[in-house]
């Protein structure tokens, strides 16, 4: 035992030899993991590396098949997340856990609603008091008493974190926090994590955006396909090193640009209104692809929902290739050439109940029918193709997707809108909680796309993401397009600019 | 990264798998070894005779389900059609244009039904429990209003040939149970519609932006079970020889049994027809069983109810 020798620092958690095996995936095989108190300690992977699982273990939300866990050097064994709570771990899992029903309070303080004195009977006066001063933490102004079955994915997210953090806790564990949010909203939750850091906290950070690692990590730890790769101080890596060992291989660069010549126009907006857009112009061309920013709320969403058919317009045209169309369901727009990868995977795109084959077919079945029937030999070449092109990481094609980690759910639901062959494409957020590397050939397949001439509109709350592969970028502010910018003379700032409602040219004139 | 999965774990899987299966062969030894006449083939033809008609509503309940739906009205569809249909062979014309005339109006009361269950589900949104619940008193008061409460017979006797007949020796409704099941089991596995029905049990929201006609798909599923329900009535009425105004009372319990037993989830989104069809042989078998050793018809509920709770606990043991 040379562990005593070295330890200078004493460990808060530490997790050693965990193992949990799934039926045909070893999830986690031998991983040690420790965590020292008021650091921020980043635990980094490839999509389906085993992350969630370990944290999972943690929580006590699932049951490993051997490993030990010690908190403050004594053995612990939780059998369901109620007893790791108790012993002060707080979790936010990668897909949310509230119930859509109640309110954003209530959700907050679920199973620790205040009571009027000794009484039975709930204070809500007090319980939302509560809500609202963990949810300024974050600067938010959610009202405490929205259904949150009614907020947005960004939303739910802020009040995700704003319940782990209403609670005392001594170890935070957070399962990809940031993937809905936005810049704002981002500052916010590093400031609160270096509040809670100064308190002793220790927290277990998981992101696929690397930047993030770099401004608020302390030490990193890299799992892959399950296995325990490497520890270090944040400080001694370099984003370089960090694909390498998340990978396995270098990265020669993040985004791969090629070369586009702009087509004709295939999508036309004129003065489009609808719920809290205003007053919409946009163009869109074949061989393009068209970047979509905006703080979380502006109305990107929207405006893609509306073109989808999925909400109504209230007034205003759209036209592709130069006819004028009127899409009333998403049916519609897909018969028209128009595909839509919704945010929110879970909630709005997987069905998942089926297996991954009869995900990626069920927007286009039109093309894996023969007559009456489907035709399972074609339908299994293409299921076998995408999990291929996208290496889904799945036992196999038969896998529910229930199954499956949240990066490779963000993949089928990709390959699916691939399959439906549209003229134009829009990317709702396509990247969240993937991997660099399947991120890397993502931006290839869009580019291909665009080259294959189908218009591509990309909503992305990843800043450095929309600047590297869009030809130009459109911002949105509270339901406005504030306005377009080109590839050359989009920066960072400008955008932030636009984004928050400002003038281009008063701050730059 | 395919790895042996540890002993226990496999049973496991096996038994989640097949669970119903075999509780059906378990069912079948106890049984055979109780009574010398169970294992007959006539014995045997005659249990799917006495399942058919829970069987056949039970694979249109099966598309319900599927859905996250329920449908409350099939026993009453069962009393309503079987009168209308009777009465029609009453009327004074031919009986090969009385017979198929009867059909047609009874089938086309099982669609007007779904329509109407569809309909407020879909454009009204209300719960399929409420709108079925509703249509199920709608149609019992009405089959009681329609007959003065009273049975209606006296019509040809070529009409019982359908539920007491029998073609090589087979049962007549046994051959349309089976019938029901091959196409039932093709449309659920090999078609479009069948993959909507799945989708939209599992989730309606993604469904519908995955370019899926939500509305079309429930509406579809409650007229196929109308449909199921009104071919079962005449069936029933054929075999007892007279259209009851009480005819198929609490069928809807044994058929959701049946359908539950089987698998399927009342969530949606999960279950298949083969689960169905050997749920309501379970039960069927259990009913004829009973029988056979005369046991009283009270204890016979109450063994059928600690069955079907066993039943679903084996089906349980899939999910974990
Ligand atoms: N309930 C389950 N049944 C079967 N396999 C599972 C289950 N949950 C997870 N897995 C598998 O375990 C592996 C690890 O999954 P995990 O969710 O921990 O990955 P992750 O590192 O969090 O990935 P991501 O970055 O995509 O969220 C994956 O291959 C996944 O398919
Ligand atoms: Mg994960």
């Amino acid at each position: 035992m040379k562990r005593g020798s070295i330890k200078t620092v004493t460990s808060l958690l530490q997790m050693q030899n965990i193992r949990k095996q799934y039926p045909g995936v070893l999830a986690l095989s031998d991983v040690n993991f420790d965590l020292r108190a008021g650091e921020v300690h980043c635990l980094l992977g490839e999509n389906g590396a085993g992350k969630s699982t370990l944290m999972k273990v943690l929580s006590g939300a699932i049951k490993k098949d051997s490993g030990t866990i010690l908190i403050d050097g004594k053995e612990v064994e939780f059998h369901s997340p109620a007893d790791s709570q108790k012993a002060g771990i707080g979790m936010i899992y990668q897909d949310f856990k509230l119930v859509p029903e109640l309110t954003v309070a209530e959700n907050i303080l679920l199973g620790n609603e205040p009571t009027k004195g000794k009484s039975p009977f709930v204070d809500f006066k007090k319980m939302n008091e509560i809500a609202r001063t963990s949810l300024t933490q974050l600067g938010e102004e959610i009202p405490t008493t929205a259904i949150v079955s009614s907020l947005s994915v960004a939303q739910r997210q802020i009040v995700e974190i704003a319940k782990a953090i209403s609670k005392k806790v001594r170890i935070l564990a957070m399962d990809e926090p940031s993937a809905a949010l936005t810049e704002n909203e981002l500052k916010n939750l590093f400031a609160v994590i270096k509040k809670l850091k100064q308190d002793s906290v220790g927290i277990i950070y998981i992101s696929h955006r690397l930047e993030e690692i770099f401004e608020i990590g302390d030490r990193l730890t890299v799992l892959r396909d399950g296995k325990y790769i490497h520890s270090c101080n944040v400080a001694e890596s370099d984003r370089r090193s960090l694909v390498r060992w998340m990978v396995g291989r270098e990265l020669e660069q993040e985004y791969p640009k090629i070369e586009l010549k702009r087509g004709e126009e295939i999508l036309r907006i004129e003065n489009l209104n609808a719920g809290i857009l205003k007053d919409i112009n946009l163009n869109v061309y074949r061989g393009e692809i068209l970047g979509f920013s905006g703080l979380v709320g502006a109305g990107r969403s929207e405006f893609a929902r509306v073109i989808f058919g999925a909400d109504r317009k209230e007034s205003g045209f759209i036209y592709l290739e130069g006819k004028e169309i009127y899409p009333k369901s998403p049916r519609e727009a897909i018969d028209l050439g128009i595909g839509l990868l919704t945010e929110d995977r879970n909630k709005y795109g997987l069905i998942m109940q089926m297996n991954v084959r009869e995900n990626i077919s069920l927007s286009n079945l039109h093309d894996v029918v023969k007559g009456f029937f489907i035709n399972r030999s074609k339908e299994n070449s293409v299921a076998d193709k995408f999990t291929n092109d996208l290496r889904i990481k799945t036992p196999s094609i038969e896998q529910e997707v229930e199954n499956l980690s949240g990066g490779n759910r963000q993949k089928v639901v990709l390959a699916r809108w691939l399959f439906t062959k549209s003229k134009l494409l829009i990317f709702d957020e396509p990247t969240v909680g993937i991997d660099v590397g399947v991120k890397y050939e993502i931006y290839n397949l869009i580019n291909q796309l665009a080259k294959d001439g189908v218009g591509v509109i990309v909503i992305s709350s990843d800043l450095p993401e929309l600047l590297g592969i869009s030809d130009r970028i459109a911002v949105m502010c509270e339901g406005k397009l504030t306005g377009v910018l080109s590839r050359s003379e989009a920066t960072q700032e400008k955008i932030m600019t636009l984004a928050t409602g400002g003038n281009l040219e008063a701050t730059h004139g | 990264m395919v790895e042996q999965l540890p002993r226990s774990k496999k049973i496991k899987t096996i038994i989640g798998e097949f669970g119903i299966a075999i509780a059906l062969l378990a069912e079948i030894a106890l049984f055979s070894s109780l009574s010398p006449y169970f294992f007959t083939a006539e014995n045997i033809l005659n249990v799917t005779l006495q399942t058919s008609i829970i069987a056949i509503i039970a694979a249109g309940m099966t598309f319900v389900i599927l859905t996250a739906g329920i449908d409350l009205s099939v026993g009453a569809m069962v009393a309503f059609s079987g009168v209308i249909a009777t009465s029609v062979l009453k009327l004074d014309l031919p009986f090969a244009l009385s017979f198929p005339l009867a059909v047609v109006i009874a089938l086309s009361i099982g669609i007007f039904s779904g329509s109407i269950a569809g309909l407020f589900v879909t454009r009204f949104n209300i719960t399929p429990f409420i709108v079925t619940l509703s249509l199920m008193t709608i149609w019992r008061g009405a089959s009681y209003m329609y007959t003065d409460g009273r049975p209606i017979w006296g019509f040809p006797d070529e009409f019982s040939f359908l539920g007491s007949g029998r073609v090589f020796g087979i049962p007549i409704p046994t051959i349309i149970m089976i019938c029901v099941y091959i196409v039932a089991y093709t449309i659920l596995k090999h078609t479009k519609f069948g993959r909507y029905v799945y989708a939209v049990g599992g989730n309606k929201e993604a469904a519908r932006l995955a370019g899926i006609n939500v509305n079309r798909t429930l509406l579809s599923v409650y007229i196929i079970s109308g449909v199921l329900s009104a071919i079962s009535g005449i069936l029933l009425a054929s075999r007892m020889n007279s259209g009851q105004p009480n005819a198929g009372l609490m069928y809807e319990m044994d058929v959701i049994a049946a359908v539950v037993v089987g698998g399927t989830s009342l969530f949606g989104g999960r279950g298949t027809i083969v689960g169905t069809f050997l749920g309501a042989m379970l039960i069927g078998i259990l009913r004829n069983g009973l029988n056979l050793l005369n046991v009283g018809s009270y204890v016979q509920m109450v063994v059928l109810g600690v069955v079907i709770l066993f039943a679903v606990l084996l089906d349980q043991m899939r999910m974990k």
